[in-house]
């Protein structure tokens, strides 16, 4: 009888090249995403040593950090920006791997345009110099963010020299309420779990409001599980997750599919499979989620108020708390609707996705954003923003007054021009809420689409159950 | 890559936990198409105001910890983002070895490909270090990656884990890419029979 393996332990089985040496073994990685950021100072090592991208194949690039995402015709202001995806676009062309550039519609952020195009599979080892990577992982694909020596390593080799994670189970039951959504489940996973409660670990999250998600709803999941501290999130793929992948670019194709959906179809695991830690929640007992301080972790529903640290017994965690409120600029006790906004954002590898638009079009749809707000929407890809305005979408925001803008990270990590003034607050549906993320002294709330667009109304931090 | 053996030095004390990666090196200075020159940036926010001048009281401002080779830091040191520019701001300010009570994965894995030795402690090691740390000059470390041991400034020791072929590759200042091109062939026969199976990938 063969040992009862998790679904992380059959995607990492059928990619080790050289087994376990020292605690480490040599895995295969099929897939490599590559973005301007974290990747030139890999291919300069490659130069310098004389080595090539063993399978440009395997490889794909976009630039996404630093692109504008106002009127692109005049290019990249900002010099800086502009050399770094200069730099991508030539290292691309010297070591032969695709790039899609600014001009094409398939650009987007990473985690966006890699499932859109069929590059993401399930079972694939999947790696990028992002620690969003883990996005990937909800087709039932391994995908871990790495650093830039990896993604040089990686070139390359096409494998990694890794040690094996510990395996975690969340188990998610029952339906999400009215209003609820993946960000907010994937919020309170990491209330539940802390922010370093997955370090160490990779998290299948199963359950039946799992397969209930959408895929855009388990992508947001997945992204957000790095936000716990797991480096990669993973869901069993299924019929839906089948569907999406048919037909796209990179997909198999005819008479290649029969035989991948048969081989995607073991990937699950085995009932009697060991988790070295597992938790549950139950989906009815989760209300719209909102962060408070300058650490996910720091979550709770919009219904409460600002914590109070003079109630945390431990002293890091209280000394941690006081400078979050500080940074923050609130008072404990207050209520979190009470808390006045001047920006919101939607966008980024999180909520890109159209379905996030969809959901926020649908709150957004004939009501108008408070005049002291400052509100923008940037699709995810160029694709997700062809689909938006096909079904009217941006004419829903631009009537209610949000910006529609161009696609690319954008005010996520406020690398191009989007970011908040010192002071700011931001009800965001990206996924970092750290001090100075979204900018110097920027005060960020991260919140699902449909929260952003209620607070965009409200002008404060809102419950979108009330809008529906 | 550098080799890691002994090293000797004054430790710095930053006692937060959760020191993401952003606090580490701030977005603006992930333009670079270098690697070289972001030790000036290290932990920028935090130790310069709106105006670029230093903050006094920021621990690394101080006269007795400009030269610190160690950071002794809170819980979940390096989270967030992948970046490697935060390890490459770390080593370039002058700081080879990073010591808290847990780190996060990513950037626990860069640190090695940079030379620095991360060293993650049980807390009440941790806090007993931070003590010596607050002491500045008159609070030497003494590192030893080889007998995996800190030699404390009164004389006490503390040994620490750390997985054997990221020590191998440290004290040696190995190329981790030159090591696994020796495994070419091993690579190309997996490369081969996948290809057979799931020709798609
Ligand atoms: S959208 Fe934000 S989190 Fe996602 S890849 Fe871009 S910068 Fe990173």
């Amino acid at each position: 009888m063969t040992t009862p393996r998790t679904l992380y332990d059959k995607i990492w089985d059928a990619h080790v090249v050289v087994p376990q040496e020292d605690g480490v073994s040599v895995i295969y990685i099929d897939r490599h995403l590559v973005h301007e950021v974290t990747s030139p100072q890999a291919f300069e090592g490659l130069r310098t040593a004389g080595r090539q991208v063993r399978r440009p194949e395997a490889t794909l690039a976009v630039a996404d950090h630093n692109v504008p995402t106002t009127d692109r015709a005049h290019g990249i202001a900002d010099e800086e920006s502009r050399i770094q995806i200069e730099t991508l676009e030539q290292n691309c062309k010297d070591f032969g791997v695709e790039y899609l550039d600014m001009s094409d519609i398939r650009q987007g952020i990473v985690h966006v345009s890699g499932p859109e195009q069929g590059f993401t599979l399930p079972g694939a080892t999947i790696v990028c110099g992002d620690s969003h990577t883990s996005t990937h992982g909800a087709f039932g694909a391994l995908a871990f963010g790495i650093g830039t020596s990896e993604v040089e390593h990686v070139l390359a080799t096409q494998t990694l020299v890794a040690a094996k994670s510990k395996n975690m189970r969340v188990n998610v039951t029952g339906d999400l309420p009215v209003g609820v959504t993946a960000k907010d489940l994937a919020l309170a996973i990491i209330g539940e779990i802390g922010t370093a409660g997955g370090t160490g670990y990779v998290i299948e999250y199963a359950g039946d409001t799992i397969e209930k998600l959408s895929m855009e709803g388990r992508m947001t999941l997945c992204n957000l599980t790095i936000e716990g501290g797991a480096r990669s999130g993973l869901i069993a793929p299924d019929q839906k997750t089948f569907d999406y992948v048919q037909g796209r670019p990179r997909a198999p194709k005819a008479g290649q599919w029969e035989t991948a959906v048969k081989i995607w179809s073991q990937l699950y695991s085995d009932p009697d499979a060991h988790f070295d830690r597992e938790i549950t929640l139950k989906a009815d007992e989760i209300a719209p989620q909102v962060t408070w301080g300058t650490s996910p972790e720091n979550v709770l529903p919009i219904t409460a108020v600002v914590p109070n640290p003079a109630e945390v017994a431990d002293a890091a965690h209280k000394a941690a708390m006081e400078r979050a409120l500080q940074y923050m600029g609130i008072e404990a006790g207050a209520p979190l609707t009470s808390l006045k906004v001047d920006r919101v954002f939607i966008g980024s590898c999180t909520n890109g996705r159209i379905e996030d638009l969809r959901a926020a079009a649908a709150i957004a749809e004939g009501r108008k954003v408070a005049p002291h707000v400052g509100a923008m929407v940037v699709p995810g890809s160029g694709l997700v923003k062809e689909q938006a305005e096909a079904e009217g979408l941006d004419k829903i925001f631009i009537e209610a007054g949000f910006e529609w803008r161009e696609p690319g990270c954008s005010m996520c990590l406020a690398m191009n021009a989007d970011k908040l003034k010192p002071g700011e607050r931001c009800a965001s549906t990206s996924n970092r809420n750290f001090e100075g993320r979204q900018g110097r002294g920027g005060r960020t709330h991260l919140v699902s689409p449909g929260m952003a667009v209620a607070a965009a109304i409200a002008g404060h931090l809102a419950d979108v159950r009330d809008y529906n | 890559m550098e080799k890691f053996n002994k090293l000797t030095g004054v430790a710095a004390p930053l006692n937060l936990i959760n020191i993401d990666t952003d606090m580490i090196i701030p977005k603006q200075f992930l333009k670079t198409i270098k690697r070289s020159g972001l030790g000036v940036h290290l932990f920028d926010e935090m130790r310069y105001d709106d105006a670029g001048n230093e903050v006094a009281d920021f621990v690394l401002n101080k006269p007795q910890y400009r030269e610190a080779k160690i950071l002794v830091a809170g819980d979940n040191f390096g989270c967030g983002s992948s970046r490697e520019h935060a390890p490459w701001a770390i080593a370039d300010f002058g700081i080879r070895c990073v010591i808290a009570p847990s780190f996060a994965d990513i950037f626990y894995n860069n640190c090695f490909k940079n030379g620095i030795l991360p060293i993650a402690l049980p807390q009440e090691q941790v806090d007993l270090l931070m003590d010596d740390a607050a002491r500045g000059a008159n609070a030497i470390l003494e590192i030893d990656l080889d007998s995996q041991t800190i030699k404390g400034p009164d004389g006490g020791t503390i040994s620490f884990e750390i997985d054997p072929f990221r020590k191998h590759c440290l004290l040696n200042g190995l190329d981790e890419v030159g090591l696994t091109l020796q495994k070419q062939d091993k690579i190309a026969e997996f490369e081969a029979a996948r290809e057979n199976a799931q020709p798609w990938l």
